[in-house]
């Protein structure tokens, strides 16, 4: 297997922090679509164009962002955008192929908004920054309200993320934690269910990002301390309403990495793509080699300098092309395919 | 050799933040402080704090950093480091000093951004 580059895309003028694909785009007639956003204050709206077969830059969303936008991720019915920066979260609504500035939410405090995202349900949305998570009750086109403000974590925030079916949030921090965050019922509060540490096999440094597999019953997490982790819960159990099912540690992927790994994302296939510090991207699989109990990863392939500085987000296409967006503190965006090698 | 001289001399002359002698002068760099893999693109810089305790040994590693980046093509990956068992806060320090959020964030901080032009005015020219 090999991971040809399809094309590069120049346009932002500074580091390319993270991507976001539009989860209504890319089936059917309907042609990809992807937002990036950089530390040059801007998203960036990116369109397959179906027949020169090349990606364009559809619209550079500006001036509304005040500062570097550390994050952007659609709402699921793909048509609200919410951009991260300092100290508020733009959103921004798509309607008829343009983009409107819908509304401004601001944070708690002054501090620089690491991530924010809609759950798939569409009820809630969440945000971090600082040391906290905030949750807000937020459906497209009402105002959003403030729900609560959770406090746990002891360092940054870096990126919050809903369960893929269940309303339930997850938070990762420079604390060296996972944090997970849910109310049982409307009227309870929400609070920290659990907490993904050191003495649960967790990480021993920054955990800078993770991902759901398609089931949303596994979960890889990546971190500072160069390793990839793998964690596994009883959703099913979740879904047919018995209460919380707590995540527990199945797999350390160790000795792949060895800079810092900023980004993870796991495809509908069932590939873990990683970005790290060295500029490499690298897929791992579950192996099926009978040897071990339980399930464990091998690695797939490595990409040495996918890009030319840090590689910062990576994210697989929404449905069954194996495509892989990729970011970089060097500017640039790239289109990958995962393909038999040649 | 010559390489390695070369990354020397962009950080050699660097002035402490308390005091008026250079970071060479204190001895908190020395000709051991560089290792560098040219062809790997990158060097790692090991500075010895004057105490234990010191509080300035972030301000130290970011001016190290600074000058570094400001110096250096940019393909080099630079790791800052204090000596092992110099500081009483080892772990940390080092954490903060080659996390990029965390250096990012520093660099926004305007009184920061001072303290190192400061110290890094004696280096050029």
């Amino acid at each position: 297997m090999e991971l040809k580059e399809l094309q590069k895309l120049e346009g932002h003028k500074d580091s390319v922090l993270s991507l976001s694909w539009n989860p209504v785009t890319g089936v059917g007639q309907v042609p990809p679509v992807f937002s990036s956003c950089s530390d040059d204050e801007t998203v960036r709206i990116w369109q397959l164009n179906p027949s020169t077969r090349s990606w364009d830059c559809k619209a550079v969303l500006e001036e509304v962002h005040n500062g570097p936008v550390h994050s952007c991720a659609w709402a699921a019915n793909g048509t609200g955008l919410a951009a991260a920066c300092y100290a508020c979260i733009v959103i921004w609504d798509r309607e008829g192929g343009g983009y409107s500035h819908s509304a401004t939410i601001c944070a708690e405090d002054e501090y620089e908004v690491n991530s924010a995202c809609w759950s798939t349900s569409g009820y809630f949305f969440a945000s971090c920054g600082g040391d906290e998570v905030c949750l807000w009750v937020g459906t497209l086109g009402n105002d959003f309200e403030d729900l609560e403000e959770l406090e746990g974590h002891s360092k940054d925030v870096r990126m919050v993320q809903w369960h893929p079916t269940l309303d339930v949030l997850f938070s990762c921090s420079s604390d060296s934690t996972v944090k997970v965050w849910w109310a049982e019922t409307e009227e309870d509060s929400w609070t920290c269910v659990q907490t993904l540490d050191e003495s649960s096999n967790g990480h021993s440094s920054t955990v800078w990002a993770f991902s759901f597999n398609a089931e949303g019953d596994k979960m890889v997490t990546c971190s500072d301390d160069l390793t990839l982790k793998i964690w596994q819960a009883d959703i099913k159990r979740m879904q047919s309403g018995h209460g919380y099912a707590p995540w527990n540690h199945i797999c350390t992927l160790s000795g792949y990495h060895d800079r810092p790994i900023f980004s993870v994302h796991w495809s509908r296939e069932g590939i873990i793509a990683s970005g790290a510090a060295d500029g490499a991207i690298r897929l791992f699989v579950e192996s099926k080699d009978g040897l071990m109990t339980g399930p464990s990863y091998q690695l797939l392939l490595k990409k040495d300098k996918a890009h030319d500085k840090d590689v910062n987000s990576v994210q697989w296409i929404p449905g069954e092309k194996r495509l892989l967006a990729s970011a970089s503190d060097d500017g640039t965006i790239k289109i990958w395919e995962l393909t038999e090698s040649t | 050799m010559a390489v390695f001289l070369t990354f020397l001399n962009h950080i050699r002359d660097i002035k402490d933040p308390e005091h008026p002698y250079s970071l060479e002068e204190l001895k908190v760099i020395t000709e051991d402080a560089i290792e560098v893999d040219d062809k790997q693109s990158y060097v790692r810089v090991t500075f010895t704090p004057t105490v234990e305790h010191c509080s300035m040994a972030t301000v130290i590693g970011l001016c190290v950093r600074v000058k570094l980046m400001r110096s250096l093509p940019s393909r080099y990956k630079v790791d800052i480091r204090v000596a092992p068992g110099t500081h009483a806060s080892e772990a940390a320090v080092n954490k903060q000093l080659n996390d990029k959020e965390r250096v990012a964030a520093a660099l926004e901080n305007p009184n920061l951004v001072d303290m190192v032009d400061e110290c890094l005015a004696p280096t050029y020219g």
